[in-house]
């Protein structure tokens, strides 16, 4: 008999527009110290299945037809008490975000220690040396220091740890970790993976683990269910899954991760995800194909920052020796040659983000200069600056919150064409937004629309529009997929690709993310703690990193190099 | 197809929209909003066409006659038909009069939160979206303002007011006075609610966006950040107007508001208060209902409207 067995699961959101199915007719089961991923994109209803089985839908959530049968006892449908004694002694859950799933108020002894006492009736003493045993399990030394600590004391991957310790803490049969890792760095990330797989084989705990990345899902699993819009596509031996798979959708899915190990001209364009069709304009007769003379510079120097350098006041004080800092940008210098992509990779925090802020002007260094197109932009008054600025444009990591929720899309696009007086008159501008938003694969009608009737990746295009708008030279993308699915993400870098192909558009490409930056970059700079470690032609960085932290980065990085990818047209970059 | 067919067909699709809107839904949903809502359109619709549904002029010193002071409501026994509601001390239809007091009460409550509204969304925005010294400074002058109560200072300022320029001016500027010192008073508390509200908006990426294309501090602060603080605005403003309305109520009462001749809902319950012991009730409780009900249905559709716009609550 199996530990979990999901049969036919149907979970329903009643609400005034009718009810929305999220889950149709899943089934799975689930062994003893087995691993099965839950893999699928946004509104795919893996997570809906997670807080299903243990009835944490949030309102109006219901679980409306089949059966979850735990070690042979339904548990479908309990609620209050029943519910209560299975939750925690025998199902922990893991949640995503660490930050905010442990309590700030409370040191992590006590959260540990009422999760042992409420969950096995000891009293404390038992309790505690229970903590400090749950502790050491997970991995986190000094237990006996760490329990009187407060979550802030943590960092995000030790926290995660703490987390998994409550889960463990009423010694359950089954844990169901949602999305457990994406919140952490890459390097992080490995290591709760590695701790989650250790503890569930050790204890022979079944676990779910629902997750979006196809590099978890190969590392972690031993098997997998792939999750569309509700339905299971395709379940079965992880191996067997990504080196053979079955249903068209899990094989778009595949190939649209992208690959660490070539790099690729475009990513391969796959079906089932949302339609974008793209309307070629001349850009050589276009407005957009226009471009302002800026007399002779270097080309290889489109962009030079020298020594740049930028702290934050952590601690302000009234008189300075007391003030305290944090040194975002430590030194950093690169240039970059138009035409071609400049990576900056690294982890959160290590100022990569600040970097790009500096040079679009939104932030001011405290030394160091900013040189575009051989004018040195830190020496300007705002007003020289003007017409600079808008050589310069950035696309934005959230796609929610970079647009104005009170303004129409075309006036979005139309703003800053209308400001920077691009356009002779208002039906020029009105052309121009409308060419903007065919060229980015929207259409003209979604002119007139709000920012909230679009999804993530579409979102992502009228940002893209907004700063094409100004006619940029060199065009920064701040992490700009790193909150959109993985077929998305494939639509919205290979758009990146076209438009710099045909505006010759320089760009400065921000990720955490190797395998992206690997198919995007020309060149690419490492950043740790502030401070640039190495610069380096993409291929001889991946090939042969020089600086021990690029070594480790490339190590921790998702490998999937067994994935099938048949049938998928590869062109290589020669 | 003309300009003028195509901006109705634009105009239905919006009707349409709002009809689809969550707001819509919500307030079909809640019946004391619709009651609220209902209670409020009668007396502010009422209120606005006094002139016309009004049977007398109680401002028209000649209609008046001081034999009909103190009638008691046409319902009871020594009532006269003449006078629905009674009439007040001097002769005056209280219907009419009441109409006509709401129609000032209105007037004053809504031009004070419209003072309060320009002061505060200038200066929490200015605070919210500079910050620093600025920002320590205008917050400091908030916190000093509201550390005084409101009716102390409408207090003293309209005492020495009325006592150094004589009541006969004092009457001819009596609104203009209510509306500038309520309007003053209370600044900080919309101040407060937008400088927070800012101090959200100004982290999101839109408006770095708008910075990145070297727009100016105005154009960000009024056309991207403000439209964006719009729900808390409306909400405090239902509220403001309503505390605006008590305050001048409150202050009529004491007698430093409108003048007898031109009552407000305050000032004709405080001038039927000296006879409410010799019988006269209607003169004050009348007035008294219709002032609380109004400054009710505001405070409620004031909670509804909270309810709504608050996007936690709908995004579930």
């Amino acid at each position: 008999m199996s530990l979990l067995s999901v049969d036919k699961l149907r979970i329903e959101f009643p609400s005034r527009h009718g009810t929305a199915v999220s889950v149709k007719d899943v089934s799975f089961t689930l062994e003893k110290g087995e691993i099965l991923g839950l893999v699928g994109e946004s509104g795919a209803g893996k997570s809906t299945i997670g807080n299903g089985i243990i009835n944490l839908l949030s309102a109006p959530g219901r679980v409306a037809g089949g059966k979850i049968i735990l070690d042979g006892e339904p548990i479908q449908g309990l609620e209050g008490e029943a519910m209560r004694q299975i939750r925690g002694s025998r199902i922990g859950f893991i949640f995503q975000d660490p930050m905010t799933s442990l309590n700030p108020l409370l040191t992590i002894g006590t959260q540990l220690m009422e999760t042992v006492i409420a969950t096995r009736n000891t009293d404390e003493n038992t309790a505690r040396a229970r903590a400090l045993e749950l502790l050491d399990a997970v991995g986190i030394p000094e237990p006996e220091l760490r329990l009187a600590q407060y979550p802030h004391q943590f960092s995000g991957g030790m926290r995660q740890r703490v987390v998994i310790a409550i889960a463990l803490a009423g010694d359950p049969e089954l844990i169901i970790a949602d999305e457990p890792t994406t919140a952490l760095d890459v390097s992080v990330q490995n290591q709760v993976l590695e701790l989650i797989r250790k503890l569930c084989k050790e204890r022979d705990v079944g676990c779910i683990l629902v997750t979006h990345d196809m590099g978890v899902i190969a590392n972690t699993t031993d098997r997998v269910a792939v999750l569309y819009q509700g339905e299971m596509v395709e379940c079965g031996d992880t191996m067997d899954i990504l080196e053979r798979p079955q249903h068209p959708y899990t094989r778009s899915l595949i190939s649209a991760v992208p690959r660490s190990d070539i790099k690729l001209h475009r990513f391969p364009q796959v079906d089932y995800i949302e339609k974008a069709d793209c309307k070629p304009i001349d850009i050589k007769n276009h407005w957009l194909g226009v471009k302002e003379d800026f007399g002779s510079f270097d080309h290889d120097k489109l962009l030079q920052v020298e020594n740049l350098n930028l702290r934050f006041v952590t601690q302000n004080a009234f008189l300075e020796k007391n003030r305290r800092y944090v040194q975002a940008i430590d030194n950093v210098s690169f240039h970059v040659k138009e035409g071609e992509t400049f990576g900056l990779v690294g982890e959160s925090g290590s100022g990569k983000s600040t970097t790009a802020r500096v040079i679009a002007g939104l932030y001011a260094p405290q030394s160091g200069n900013v040189i575009f197109a051989g004018q040195n932009m830190g020496q300007m008054s705002e007003k020289q600056r003007r017409p600079l600025r808008r050589e310069i444009q950035m696309v934005f990591q959230n796609p929610y919150s970079s647009l104005n929720a009170r303004m129409t899309v075309a006036d979005i696009i139309a703003e800053p064409i209308h400001f920077h007086d691009l356009a002779d008159s208002a039906m020029q501008t009105r052309q121009i937004v409308n060419d903007l938003l065919d060229h980015v694969g929207l259409g003209a009608a979604a002119g007139r629309r709000y920012p909230h009737e679009f999804s993530g990746g579409q979102r992502q295009r009228i940002s893209i529009a907004r700063a094409l708008a100004t006619r940029p030279r060199f065009l920064i993308c701040d992490e700009p997929t790193s909150a959109l699915d993985v077929s998305v993400q494939a639509q919205i870098l290979n758009l990146l690709k076209d438009l710099q192909d045909e505006l010759g558009l320089t760009m400065l490409f921000i990720s955490h993310d190797l395998p992206v930056i690997r198919q995007m970059c020309d060149r690419i700079a490492v950043m740790k703690q502030g401070a640039i470690v190495e610069i380096n032609d993409t291929d001889t960085l991946f090939s042969n990193p020089q600086d021990p932290y690029t070594q480790n980065l490339i190590d921790v990085m998702p490998h999937l190099d067994h994935l099938s990818r048949e049938g998928l047209e590869l062109e290589t970059v020669a | 197809m003309s300009s003028n067919t195509l901006a109705q067909a634009a105009e239905t699709t919006k009707m349409q929209k709002f009809f689809k809107s969550n707001f819509w839904y919500s307030f079909t949903r809640d019946k004391v909003a619709i009651v609220s809502f209902t209670i409020f359109v009668i007396l502010a619709g009422a209120a606005l066409l006094a002139p016309v549904i009004a049977p007398t002029n109680p401002y028209d010193m000649a209609a008046i006659d001081i034999m009909d002071s103190e009638l008691p409501p046409s319902w009871s026994e020594e009532g006269d038909e003449r006078f629905l509601l009674g009439t007040d001390d001097q002769g005056r239809d209280l219907l009419s009069t009441i109409l006509y007091g709401m129609r000032t009460s209105l007037t004053i409550g809504l031009c004070a939160v419209m003072l309060q509204m320009f002061l505060g969304v200038v200066i929490g925005l200015s605070s919210g979206y500079f910050g620093g010294r600025m920002d320590s400074f205008l917050m400091r002058m908030a916190d000093i303002q509201l550390s005084f109560s409101t009716m102390m200072v409408a207090i003293i300022v309209l005492a020495v007011f009325q006592a150094s320029f004589g009541s006969e001016l004092y009457s001819k500027l009596a609104m203009l006075m209510l509306i500038l010192v309520i309007g003053i008073a209370e600044w900080p508390q919309y101040a407060r609610t937008i400088r927070a509200s800012v101090l959200a908006e100004k982290k999101k990426e839109y408006v770095e966006a708008a910075r990145v294309m070297g727009f100016g501090s105005g154009r960000i602060m009024f056309r991207h950040i403000l439209p964006n603080c719009l729900s808390p605005i409306l909400v405090i403003s239902t509220v403001q107007i309503a505390n605006a309305i008590i305050s001048e109520a409150a202050l009529s009462f004491l007698g430093l508001g409108m003048p007898v001749s031109q009552p407000s809902l305050g000032a004709l319950i405080s001038s039927g208060f000296e006879y409410i012991f010799s019988g006269s009730w209607w003169i004050t409780v009348i007035p008294g209902i219709v002032l609380v009900v109004l400054v009710l249905v505001m405070n409620l559709l004031g909670d509804w409207l909270r309810d709504v716009m608050n996007p936690k609550l709908y995004k579930g």
